[in-house]
């Protein structure tokens, strides 16, 4: 299969084409450091930690930011354990808010151990079937190619699964500092005196 | 009569806090202030699957400047301990409001030990406590707690003890 979705290439072509205002959303592991190898920027949200997490956290933002689009990139192992997000995130929609779920049915933190997505478990329909309106699944580059209109322009909340291969890459890592990456993600939306004055 | 007072009052010292988005796992404590956020078309009201939901929402919404709090029961404090790494990490605030079981009164043996082991658990993870016991208590509490939270960039959590909410009485609901 020469044409299989390769996942650095792939998030820092997405990435190139960012629309200004664009906030990023990184949930940790592999697509931190895939978010960060497309090149660092002050609208990137990195979350090292707080595992089934990102979707959610892109949802608050997108309730906070509802003028701005908001991408969240995740993986199939965070998602799996923040399935209920869908549900939530159906039941009230966010016009503004894109996931992105970078789908190598491994945990490639931990060993590169099969997550239930390499068996039976199919997160867009399990998407679909919370009630998520938009949603896409994609296998190869061609379809990969297609997502940016859908991933910055379509109606949301969107979700797109995109079926990657799995490689074994070199971790390309953003600051870790929660505080750093939190006071500078705050300036760059909101500016000095709203992010800091309480 | 009592009841319903002091949640009237918890919902609008949480207006007065400029809090418009609120996340619950339901309980029955909370059953007035989440039917006045429903009703209140500034404030967005979010039911989560899970309590962990709401702490990634409330971190995510103060990302985009936005205040927030949940409410929840004791059981459901069990699910957001690893959710709070990110707020305890990056000094979100945090608001969140637990009705206490497992305590006072409590018939179901099977809420004793989250309810009990809420405070540590919370603790552990970096939050600052404030107990409730009589209805005068809370409105100041979550106004005070909020202001803790927000102005100084702390996870706080307003516990309202099974005295002042009183037990469910299992017995007559079997009847």
């Amino acid at each position: 299969m020469t044409d299989e979705i390769s996942r650095r290439p792939f998030v820092k072509s997405l990435l190139n084409a960012r629309p200004d205002g664009l906030a990023v959303v990184a949930g940790l592991g592999s697509p931190c450091w895939d978010v960060a190898a497309a090149g660092d920027h002050k609208h990137n949200m990195y979350v090292w930690g707080a595992m089934g997490g990102a979707a959610m956290i892109g949802y608050g933002l997108a309730q906070a930011q509802k003028e701005r689009r908001i991408l969240v990139i995740t993986g199939d192992g965070e998602m799996l354990m923040g399935m209920g997000a869908f549900s939530t995130i159906a039941w009230k929609p966010t016009p503004n808010l894109a996931i992105l779920v970078l789908d190598n049915s491994r945990f490639g933190e931990t060993g590169a151990q099969f997550t239930h997505t390499s068996g039976p478990t199919d997160l867009a329909a399990i998407a679909e079937a919370s009630g998520i309106k938009s949603v896409r699944s994609v296998k190869n580059t061609e379809e990969a190619e297609d997502l940016k209109s859908f991933l910055f322009n379509e109606p949301g909340p969107v979700v797109a699964v995109a079926k990657i291969k799995y490689e074994k890459l070199k971790f390309v890592l953003p600051s870790s500092s929660g505080s750093f990456l939190k006071d500078r993600f705050r300036t760059s939306l909101l500016g000095t005196e709203k992010a800091t004055l309480p | 009569m009592e009841v319903i007072k002091w949640q009237k009052e918890t919902f609008s010292a949480l207006r007065r806090q400029g809090i418009d988005l609120v996340c619950h796992v339901p309980d029955a404590g909370h059953a007035k202030v989440i039917e006045m956020c429903e009703a209140d078309n500034e404030v967005d009201c979010i039911t989560c699957t899970s309590e962990e939901e709401g702490i990634h929402m409330l971190s995510g919404a103060w990302l985009g400047g936005r205040r927030g709090a949940m409410l929840l029961q004791s059981s459901g404090v069990g699910n957001i301990i690893n959710a709070l790494a990110m707020p305890n990490t990056c000094r979100i605030p945090i608001l969140i409001i637990v009705t206490m079981r497992g305590e006072y009164g409590e018939f179901n043996p099977w809420q004793v030990p989250m309810g009990q082991g809420t405070p540590a658990c919370l603790e552990a993870m970096g939050m600052r406590l404030y107990r409730a016991e009589e209805p005068t208590q809370v409105a100041p509490a979550v106004e005070n707690m909020a202001r803790l939270a927000f102005d100084s960039q702390q996870l706080c959590a307003i516990l309202l003890s099974q005295k002042l909410l009183g037990a469910k009485d299992f017995r007559e609901l079997a009847k």
